[in-house]
């Protein structure tokens, strides 16, 4: 008999891909990207899942340009590895932005999407090649979209993500119920003196944030004080608002 | 007989029909080439061929115009509008002049290209009779004979022999002049006689019976583009753009097109591409054969089969089929651009260009907003000069009192690249509002000579 042993990474892989073209009995094996936070990691099965929709949204102004949604997801965007699509409506992203929080530009592909970011989001789930499929949308969201989206993600294993922007601050759309496995507010808060001990030095510190987390399928919900993204994509705790404490490195806001 | 004269001439006194000698006398120095008869038929055949890099289907229409059918493929090149700018422009290149016009039909888009008078002209769908109007009888493909006997009833545009009334003109000039009218506004179709360059690889199937149903026509794109692709793996090409075409049991024919990022000849791919836009196919009474073309190909060099995943994702197929779906220009990668001034300092480039993208300069001394807008928003704000950050600020009707700031960052103009910027300045600076939102302002000036700017300030993006 004359069989060559094959490399057993090989076999593995070979093994993966038949498991999931049956797909039958055992589903693709779901990581998540951890913050590093326990205080949030503890909450969410260890982070933010892949192969689930996640919703994100700012507060206030910010609610419109969903600056801060942008950086939270870079963020975790910037710590995975791999392809990423981000479909907009009309492109106002900057992409130096997102350099500066670790998320290299060229891992990025763009689409200008118009009315068709919910079905280019789904092309672009449908691709077994992504790690991250980001969606930014203004206006309604139906029930029946969402769980599109949810089921495609649960199928290829792919993280999506859909930043909710509306010219409405407190727009009921965006609370509107949907099969996102979690949803997010980002709420910037007025920041620390970028020296605590000097406090009249002008300059501008980490901008701080209030990460609202009202929804997370199978957990509960949560509220905490973090610093933005630093170059490198990752949150600092500053303060836990579940349980009233301030985090160990003991800065208050 | 002076046949032809270039703009030079004609203004020199040439005009067709002139005796060569005269023109000669009048004219010292004048080139004077010999016509031949069917050369300008057959340059305008190969123009017709060359303009299938726009839309699957056009013809020649002697002696001076070129039918190009659109439809469907506007979404690739950008839009009508652009894709007649990149025509142009792209004709002028090869020093050809030329005048296009979009209308809903041949004879409109005829007349307006000739006599609507700008270069570039998009008549809104529908809008064909209203642009018309004003426009001289001329402009109809009409003979000379008949020009001259409705002028002499004093008819003079073919808004004044749009109203009159039907059976006096026909008798008088015969079936033709109403049927102008007619192709012209829609009222009855008119098609062109598509030019396939023969050396394009193609297929083609016919059908006994008419086709009407998209499950049957999905079948047909199946076989074609399998056979398509068996010719292109002998030629060892791939297909960057394709062309179906559906011939119609009644003579008209209809088209659609795809681009691919890639040479591309993976028949279950191209088929699926075609198949998505089948929607936009009206197959009417049926359609009797189909054609599929392949207008673009590039070499593609044979692939040994593959036993395990690549280690890198392989994404052109979902570029392919994003950008077909949303158009070219809309899936992109961005580029980083040595430039200081923000808004140029990145550029889309082809979504294929991948990883190896140039670098980015990463500066955390300076950062930048994740949100730019393009153009910057004037605003309201109170600062100290030279170099005080703004103490408030309006946008919008709304007040932001400034709570931190830093700054600032001067930008100077690129002089090199725009003359209006010699001296030009911009003094950047990070707020932070009293909810604790961030945002990036700039004043245009650098606060103590005037030449650096106007001093006044602008929103431009939000972190």
């Amino acid at each position: 008999m004359f069989s060559t042993p094959a490399p057993t990474g090989t076999l593995a892989r070979l093994r993966a891909q038949i498991a999931r073209i049956e797909h039958g009995g055992a589903r693709p094996v779901h990581r998540a990207v951890p913050f590093d936070i326990e205080a949030i990691d503890g909450i969410l099965p260890g982070g933010l899942l892949f192969g689930a929709l996640h919703e994100v949204a700012g507060t206030g102004p910010d609610t419109e340009h969903g600056a801060a949604a942008a950086l939270f997801l870079g963020g975790v965007l910037a710590r995975m590895e791999g392809p990423v699509l981000w479909v907009q409506q009309r492109a106002d992203l900057f992409a130096p932005g997102l350099a500066c929080i670790g998320l290299h530009p060229a891992r990025i592909l763009f689409a200008e999407a118009g009315n068709e970011v919910l079905a280019a989001m789904e092309e672009g789930l449908a691709h077994p090649g992504l790690a991250a499929v980001v969606g930014e949308l203004s206006g309604r969201l139906t029930l029946v979209a969402s769980r599109r989206l949810q089921l495609a993600a649960e199928h290829s294993g792919t993280m999506a993500a859909l930043l909710r922007r509306s010219r409405v601050f407190d727009d009921p759309d965006l609370v509107a119920p949907s099969a996102a496995v979690t949803r997010w507010r980002i709420a910037a808060q007025p920041s620390a003196p970028p020296l605590p001990h000097a406090p009249s030095v002008p300059g501008l510190g980490s901008a701080l944030w209030r990460l609202d987390l009202t929804r997370c399928r199978g957990g509960a919900p949560g509220s905490w004080i973090v610093e933005a993204c630093d170059a490198t994509g990752r949150l600092t705790l500053v303060a836990n608002l579940a349980d009233g404490s301030a985090a160990e490195t003991g800065r208050a806001a | 007989m002076v046949a032809a004269a270039d703009a030079i001439a004609a203004e020199a006194g040439a005009w067709p029909g002139m005796p060569v000698a005269q023109a000669q006398t009048l004219i010292p120095g004048l080139t004077v080439m010999e016509a031949r008869a069917g050369d300008d038929e057959t340059a305008l055949r190969r123009l017709a061929g060359w303009c299938l890099r726009y839309a699957p289907l056009t013809a020649a229409a002697p002696p001076d115009g070129v039918w190009i059918d659109v439809t469907g493929s506007t979404h690739l090149h950008g839009g009508e509008t652009r894709l007649l700018r990149d025509l142009v422009s792209r004709l002028l290149v090869q020093g050809f002049s030329a005048r296009a016009a979009v209308a809903d039909t041949p004879g409109a888009a005829h007349a307006m290209a000739r006599f609507g008078g700008d270069d570039v002209m998009v008549v809104p769908s529908g809008g064909q009779e209203a642009a018309l109007a004003r426009l001289p009888l001329a402009a109809l493909r009409l003979p000379e004979a008949t020009l001259n006997g409705l002028r002499l009833m004093g008819i003079e545009r073919i808004g004044a022999l749009a109203v009159l009334p039907r059976a006096p003109l026909v008798r008088r000039f015969g079936a033709l002049t109403t049927q102008r009218l007619d192709q012209a506004f829609g009222h009855t179709p008119e098609t062109i006689d598509p030019a396939f360059p023969p050396e394009t690889v193609q297929a083609r199937l016919t059908f006994a019976e008419p086709l009407l149903t998209p499950e049957a026509f999905a079948h047909v794109i199946d076989r074609l583009t399998a056979s398509v692709c068996s010719i292109m793996e002998r030629s060892g090409q791939g297909a960057r753009q394709l062309d179906l075409v559906f011939e119609r049991v009644d003579g008209t024919i209809q088209a659609i097109r795809i681009g691919t990022a890639r040479p591309s000849r993976d028949p279950r791919h191209l088929s699926r591409l075609l198949r998505e836009r089948l929607e936009r196919v009206d197959p009417g009474l049926g359609v009797e054969a189909m054609r599929l073309l392949v207008p673009r190909a590039d070499a593609l060099v044979p692939v040994q089969m593959r036993v395990a995943e690549a280690e890198e994702p392989d994404i052109a197929p979902l570029i392919d089929r994003l950008a077909n779906r949303l158009g070219t220009g809309h899936v992109y990668r961005v580029a980083p651009v040595d430039s200081a001034v923000p808004e140029r300092s990145t550029r889309p480039v082809p979504a294929l260009t991948g990883q190896a993208a140039g670098e980015w300069p990463s500066s955390p001394d300076w950062p930048r907003p994740v949100r730019l807008l393009d153009p910057p928003q004037p605003v309201e704000a109170m600062a100290l000069l030279p170099d005080h950050p703004p103490m408030a600020f309006t946008w919008r009707r709304i007040r932001h009192r400034v709570r931190r700031a830093d700054g600032p960052e001067r930008i100077a103009g690129e002089w090199w690249k725009r003359n209006g910027e010699m001296r030009s300045v911009r003094d950047y600076f990070r707020v932070e509002d009293e909810e604790g939102h961030r945002y990036w302002l700039f004043r245009r000036g650098d606060g103590e000579n005037g030449v650096s700017g106007d001093m006044r300030w602008f929103l431009h993006g939000f972190f």
